[in-house]
């Protein structure tokens, strides 16, 4: 069989598996692009079973999960409660569902979680490996299947397994401790952290066995449930020959907590799985899995979309034309675009003098353009080695930064290391006159703690970001860091901590430019660009316009 | 909802565990977050409290569960004020609920069918005098966080709009869950709980197929493994109802007040909840332990999870604030 056939006959026992225990197993995540092949997989999945309905992310809470009708409780003058679109199904298809955001995801993991169904199929249509479905929900379907390397016609058209029998099988299929013990070393071996994945791996060994007419589950059935559930989940593939003890160094990048359950503490060789589990499992990984992890480690987007980051446009946002839509909690109503809507209906509907007579369908609801305000972070280096003439120079560009920025609405804030510390001489700001006076007063002298102003001002862009702006941070210096983090003057401590800290900024994606205003470019200032992700500017002499405009090249005014 | 799983059969999780029964002891000390990664069984821990907590008395029918009769609020429309005896409320606060749900508001049915102005109750009037659980907290809207912000601030409730004016108490200890991948929480919302705890999965094979194992027995037949673990719940819950009682007796020495202070000010913990939710959860947990005293050994124990969430983040630090705390630990207590 060519691999996408294997593919293929693969995910079609995942149908067969999930139609036998829908809710026990929750669903399949189904990774592949809208086509014949999709389309002749999901007609499978149609012949399984009751209702099947079709959910997308646009869809409000009241039509997913229930709740009140509002344009029927208005038309029938009595609270009428819809249902939701999940009560009825059987069968969810989840359409786009690389779009759905996390909380969105949350909402239908905590559905998922009551245990009254529908089973969901995931279609997940996401173009790169960064764009998938959202973990949240991926996790608690067994199945994960990509259909992208089956050519059509490898995508044989079939019928199911006879469920009808198996279900009434699949009470009275027992395992023994011994299968959940192999799922779950397995689990570990191949690093997968959740302790859902053995527990769904043995419910759909269970359900393997009641599809093969078997009240015990045997060992293929293992094979084929580690096949199924672990594989798509596996962030490592362990070493060919047995040595277990060393495998835990070898992963590359997962975070610390998956790389300790891997090295069974309790190392007996009991509990490593069969040889043959584990290339069950390997051979079932997905080729472009194993060129990821070859390729150092799984990309898990740490930092994540959280609520608290969202980048909301906060306090403008320029007004997009209303839309027709669903009242709900969260949207606003456009008066006028609603009654304009309405207006042309009115004789139809038989207005006399009365009210104007509104229908569900002439609500319009009113949409913002979201966009962020920029907030340029200067941080300055105010030591003794930087001459006094610097200071005047990074002063004047925070003043012709902030007379721009009055035309491109961009706030300013201004931190300055000296001595042993970084102070916030200007918290975010617009305001031109308090601008020039803090600047005024910027004192000069002393050591360069440089890492402490590029925490400081990572501090404040982690603060600006949570508050909804778009924050950057430009570094002023010459880079001859002296004073550590700790306040002790120590050169080699000092640049080390620099380091990290440009690291840090790097992690949490700031965009920035680092500008050298030392008599010659410094070489160490140059790699520390680099460990920020930032622009390198050597100036020599900095002169305010040239500065400007610069910086403005740089951030993409 | 279906039954939860008993907490009693939660394999491992030791600080977890302890948290949620130090909070059932004194719910003085502000609720619990817990934080982790997927599939290590938050939620199934945060449903199990429910069992452990003690029943309340509370007026029938009252929607708000006031406890005296002069405290159930007039538009409950009560006649009889009859008292009984009722589980500890836990309610349960949905993502993307509306606001409208978690403050009350005015009642559809009965302004469309009858034309009359009536107030119906939201989440906050059911969870006064109980626990409002929020699972992935950190997934919360931002105007639903401010609400809570406020209301936990001020113990009421208050609903002006579409014509009402309502106050009813809202006093409530905060329990979430979450996943950090997903977004970070806001330092107020932080500071709200009283203790957090970080889980991870088990690093013991053994200890995760015994975990497989269970959870697979109660999915499999959830009454059966209801009963078969009742006896051992039931334990905790006693033990639990007796630490209550024996809280207020459970003495404080000045040494023990010098080490909490010692502690927070090495750690640099903001403000001085730090040092009395340590200091609550200490003596909550000599109660539960059966010690007359609150000892050094005690604060050792629910130092991690009464300050790891207060200290200030330090971008250099990648041990994470747990490992930190402990490493003051050893060197403020010895």
């Amino acid at each position: 069989m060519s691999d996408g056939a294997v593919v293929w006959a693969r995910a079609t026992r995942a149908l067969d598996l999930l139609n036998v225990d829908p809710l026990g197993l929750g669903g399949l995540c189904l990774r592949a692009r809208s086509g014949p092949v999709r389309e002749r997989f999901l007609e499978r999945a149609g012949q399984l079973q009751g209702p099947v309905a079709r959910v997308h992310h646009a869809m409000t809470d009241e039509a997913l999960y229930g709740g009140i009708d509002l344009a029927g409780t208005l038309a029938e003058h009595r609270v009428v409660e819809t249902d939701g679109v999940l009560a009825t199904a059987r069968l969810a298809l989840v359409a786009s569902a690389e779009r759905w955001t996390s909380a969105q995801a949350a909402r239908l993991g905590a559905h998922l979680d009551q245990g009254v169904g529908p089973a969901l199929i995931l279609l997940d249509e996401g173009a790169s490996p960064e764009e998938a479905a959202p973990a949240a929900l991926r996790e608690r379907l067994a199945f994960g299947v990509d259909l992208d390397t089956v050519g059509r016609l490898e995508a044989t058209p079939g019928q199911g397994a006879d469920w009808q029998a198996a279900r009434a099988l699949l009470d009275q299929v027992k395992s023994t401790p011994e299968d959940a013990r192999a799922l779950v070393a397995l689990a570990a071996r191949f690093g997968v952290d959740t302790l859902r994945a053995p527990l769904l791996a043995l419910r759909a060994a269970r359900a393997a066995a009641a599809v093969a007419g078997r009240t015990d589950v045997s060992a293929e059935d293992i094979a084929l449930a580690a096949e199924l559930v672990i594989a798509p989940r596996a962030t490592r593939v362990p070493k060919p020959d047995h040595e277990p003890e060393t495998e835990a160094p070898e992963a590359p990048s997962p975070p610390e907590d998956q790389n300790n359950d891997a090295d069974p503490k309790s190392g007996s060789d009991q509990d490593l799985p069969d040889d043959i589990l584990v290339e069950a499992v390997t051979a079932a990984l997905p080729e472009a899995v194993l060129a990821h992890l070859a390729a150092g480690g799984v990309n898990r987007n740490a930092k994540g979309a959280g609520a608290g980051q969202v980048r909301r446009g906060n306090r403008r946002g320029r007004p997009l034309p209303a839309r027709a839509g669903r009242l709900s909690g969260q949207s606003r109503i456009d008066v006028t675009a609603t009654l304009r809507a309405a207006a042309p209906w009115q004789g139809l509907r038989g207005r006399g003098d009365g009210p104007v007579r509104l229908e569900k369908s002439d609500i319009r609801l009113r949409r913002f353009e979201e966009q962020s305000d920029r907030l340029l972070i200067f941080a300055v280096d105010a030591s003794g080695s930087a001459a006094l003439s610097r200071l005047a120079e990074a002063k004047g560009a925070v003043e012709q930064l902030l007379g721009e920025a009055y035309a491109r609405r961009d706030h300013v804030a201004l931190v300055a290391f000296r001595g042993a510390e970084a102070d916030l001489l200007l918290p975010p700001t617009r305001s031109l006159v308090q601008t020039k006076r803090r600047l005024a007063a910027l004192p000069g002298g002393g050591g360069t703690p440089l890492a402490a102003g590029l925490q400081a001002a990572g501090a404040l862009a982690v603060q600006s970001r949570r508050q909804g702006y778009t924050p950057a941070i430009a570094l002023l210096t010459d880079g001859r860091a002296n004073i550590a983090l700790d306040g002790v003057a120590n050169r080699i401590a000092a640049m080390e901590d620099s380091t990290q800290m440009a690291r840090w900024l790097r992690r949490e994606g700031f965009s920035g430019i680092v500008i050298d205003a030392g008599t010659r470019p410094e070489r160490a200032l140059g790699q520390l660009a680099g460990e920020m992700g930032a622009r390198y500017l050597p100036l020599p002499r900095a002169d305010a316009r040239k500065l400007s405009t610069a910086l403005g090249d740089a951030l993409g005014a | 909802m279906s039954d939860a799983f008993p907490f009693a059969a939660i394999v491992g999780q030791d600080d977890m565990k302890r948290a949620m029964i130090l909070t059932a002891i004194d719910p003085k000390l502000g609720g619990v977050l817990v934080f982790g990664d997927r599939g290590t069984g938050k939620s199934t821990a945060v449903r199990g409290l429910a069992s452990l907590l003690p029943p309340i008395t509370a007026v029938k029918g009252c929607p708000v569960n006031a406890e005296k009769a002069r405290d159930c609020p007039d538009w409950a429309g009560l006649d009889a004020h009859v008292l009984e005896e009722r589980a500890t409320p836990v309610v349960d606060l949905p993502l993307g609920v509306t606001e409208d749900r978690v403050t009350g508001a005015l009642d559809i049915e009965r302004a469309l069918t009858r034309g009359e102005k009536a107030f119906q109750p939201g989440l906050l009037a059911g969870a006064n005098r109980g626990y409002l659980y929020v699972d992935e907290v950190n997934l919360l809207e931002d105007h639903i966080v401010d609400l809570l912000l406020d209301v936990a601030q001020s113990g009421e409730n208050v609903v002006e709009r579409e014509g009402l004016s309502i106050r009813h108490p809202a006093r409530f200890v905060l329990v979430g869950s979450g996943n950090p991948e997903e977004g970070e929480l806001r330092p107020q919302l932080l500071d709200r709980f009283g203790l957090s705890v970080e889980i991870r999965s088990p690093d013991d094979i053994e200890e995760r197929i015994e975990v497989v194992q269970r959870r697979d027995a109660f999915e499999n037949n959830p009454k059966a493994f209801l009963r078969k673990w009742k006896k051992k719940t039931d334990a905790i819950r006693d033990q639990i109802a007796g630490a209550r009682e024996a809280l207020p007796k459970v003495t404080t020495k000045k040494a023990a007040l010098r080490d909490c202070a010692g502690l927070c000010v090495a750690l640099g913990a903001d403000g001085l909840r730090g040092e009395l939710t340590l200091l609550r959860a200490g003596r909550a947990l000599a109660a539960f332990e059966g010690d007359a005293t609150l000892t050094r050994d005690h604060i050792r124990t629910v130092a991690p999870i009464a300050l790891s969430h207060r200290l200030r983040r330090d971008p250099l630090d990648e041990a994470g604030s747990v490992a930190r705390v402990t490493r003051t630990l050893d060197e403020v207590l010895g």
